[in-house]
């Protein structure tokens, strides 16, 4: 699975990072992104689902 | 040092503030043959069309000249399987390059000639004609009204922006009215115009195709080098001139009698970063660029004639103001980039502010939907990286350039 935040909707909420801290990644204004060209590890598949599901801007994409 | 007050309004940036309504005129440099600056008249008739032109163009190897170098076949061959839509896109927003202008305004009927030659090789369902300036919109309609065969081509006229000339901007400009970058995927070969693959093709990349329908790829590929055949229009401190690739860097200043090297050089339009004098031997050639960590892109190019920082902060600054504001990264990383090298520039930089900009430059390219933040990240880069003196002088004790140009401004 990939993940990507959609740059133009994320806010800043830095929810994301919370639910999936190994993932996500706030930057000095508090905008998130993904490392690795957004590739996730299968153990934190789920923690990123959340994050996805709880986003309050839908910023985050996933890719099955 | 007396307090010298922080830069909050600079100068405009090099080549943006030449006269807007001009027709370039444009020649082939020296040892280069005119194939797009060539008289029209004089031109013989279209010899291929259909796929056997689309096979030439991935013989001729012809890569995109609006900025990316994307081969120009893959992209054709990517939108034929379906009813596509066909956009010459003539949004030239790099305010340092005048080669699209040329074309519009004094070779539009190569522009449409290429347009309507891809129309017919993919079997597009529409044709349109994308331009930024008033002067170029007035241009092509004169040029369409005589073209043969040009009547069902659409001009879109939208306002001179930086990001408008974007590709996905190009879309969303011609389905919502919005000439602003979206996210990718989807890219406009999957999902353009009217919801259809869309080939977004420069202006003067079309040019090119339509003179390899003519004059065949062999011919194409006898300038230029293996990775970036043929010939491209380059601008030099707004005058544009035709030049085989592969020429190097430094031949362009030999030929505008700039024979002493200038401090720097602004590569890509605002593009390519800041190039130091040892990279002037830089061949125009995409790959070569890219090695060297810039990037040809436009080929356009603006001669630093006083202090690199200075320059960098203007670019920079031009840069977060042209900031669609879309991604909040884009909006305060550019903001950032250019408030600390405004420090810099002008020795109040704050303890982290050397870091601070080498870790943006890093971190911050790939972030935006657009690359208008990895421009700024890359000029930053390119600052620190190759003029690393200059940086110290104006952090330690300011810069003897930029104080003089103060005292006689």
């Amino acid at each position: 699975m990939k993940a990507h935040v959609d740059a133009t909707r994320c806010q800043g909420m830095g929810v994301c990072a919370e639910l999936a801290p190994a993932v996500f990644l706030l930057d000095d204004w508090g905008f998130a992104s993904t490392a690795d060209g957004g590739a996730i590890p299968a153990e934190h598949e789920p923690a990123v689902r959340d994050a996805a599901a709880r986003c309050p801007e839908k910023a985050i994409l996933l890719v099955e | 040092m007396d307090a010298v007050s922080p830069v909050t309004v600079p100068a405009a940036p090099p080549g943006a503030a030449a006269d807007q309504g001009r027709v370039p005129d444009a020649a082939p440099h020296p040892g280069t043959p005119a194939r797009l600056t060539a008289d029209p008249a004089r031109e013989p008739a279209i010899a291929l069309r259909g796929s056997p032109l689309i096979d030439a163009l991935d013989a001729a190897a012809l890569r995109g000249r609006g900025g990316a170098a994307f081969p120009a076949a893959v992209k054709w061959r990517a939108v034929r399987s379906a009813p596509c839509v066909v956009v010459a896109n003539g949004a030239e927003g790099e305010p340092a390059s005048w080669k699209d202008r040329y074309l519009l305004r004094a070779r539009p009927g190569l522009v449409l000639d290429g347009l309507l030659l891809a129309a017919e090789a993919l079997g597009a369902v529409r044709a349109l004609l994308y331009v930024g300036r008033p002067e170029d919109e007035a241009a092509v309609r004169t040029a369409l009204a005589r073209h043969p065969g040009a009547g069902g081509v659409e001009v879109v006229a939208v306002a001179d922006r930086y990001v408008a000339g974007e590709e996905t901007a190009v879309v969303r400009a011609v389905n919502d009215g919005i000439a602003m970058p979206t996210v990718k995927p989807p890219r406009p070969f999957e999902r353009g115009i009217d919801g259809r693959p869309t080939l977004v093709q420069n202006v003067e990349t079309l040019a090119h195709a339509a003179w390899i329908a003519r004059h065949g790829a062999e011919a194409f590929r006898a300038v230029g080098t293996a990775g970036s055949p043929g010939t491209a229009l380059v601008t030099v401190d707004g005058a544009v001139s035709e030049v085989a690739l592969g020429t190097p860097l430094s031949e362009l200043f030999a030929a505008r009698d700039q024979a002493v090297p200038p401090p720097a050089v602004l590569a890509g339009g605002y593009f390519g970063g800041l190039l130091a004098p040892d990279r002037f031997g830089l061949p125009l050639d995409y790959d070569a660029f890219r090695a060297a960590g810039s990037g040809l892109g436009c080929a356009a190019f603006g001669v630093v004639r006083d202090c690199p920082v200075d320059t960098a902060v203007r670019v920079a600054h031009y840069l977060a103001a042209e900031s669609s504001r879309q991604c909040g990264v884009c909006l305060n990383g550019t903001r950032a980039m250019a408030e600390a090298l405004g420090r810099v520039a002008t020795g109040h930089a704050a303890p982290d502010d050397p870091a601070n900009l080498a870790r943006w430059s890093e971190t911050l390219p790939g972030r935006g939907a657009c690359a208008l933040l990895d421009g700024a990240a890359l000029l930053v880069r390119s600052l620190l990286g190759g003029f690393p003196g200059a940086v110290a002088a104006h952090l330690d004790h300011g810069c003897a350039v930029c104080a003089a140009e103060r005292s006689t401004s």
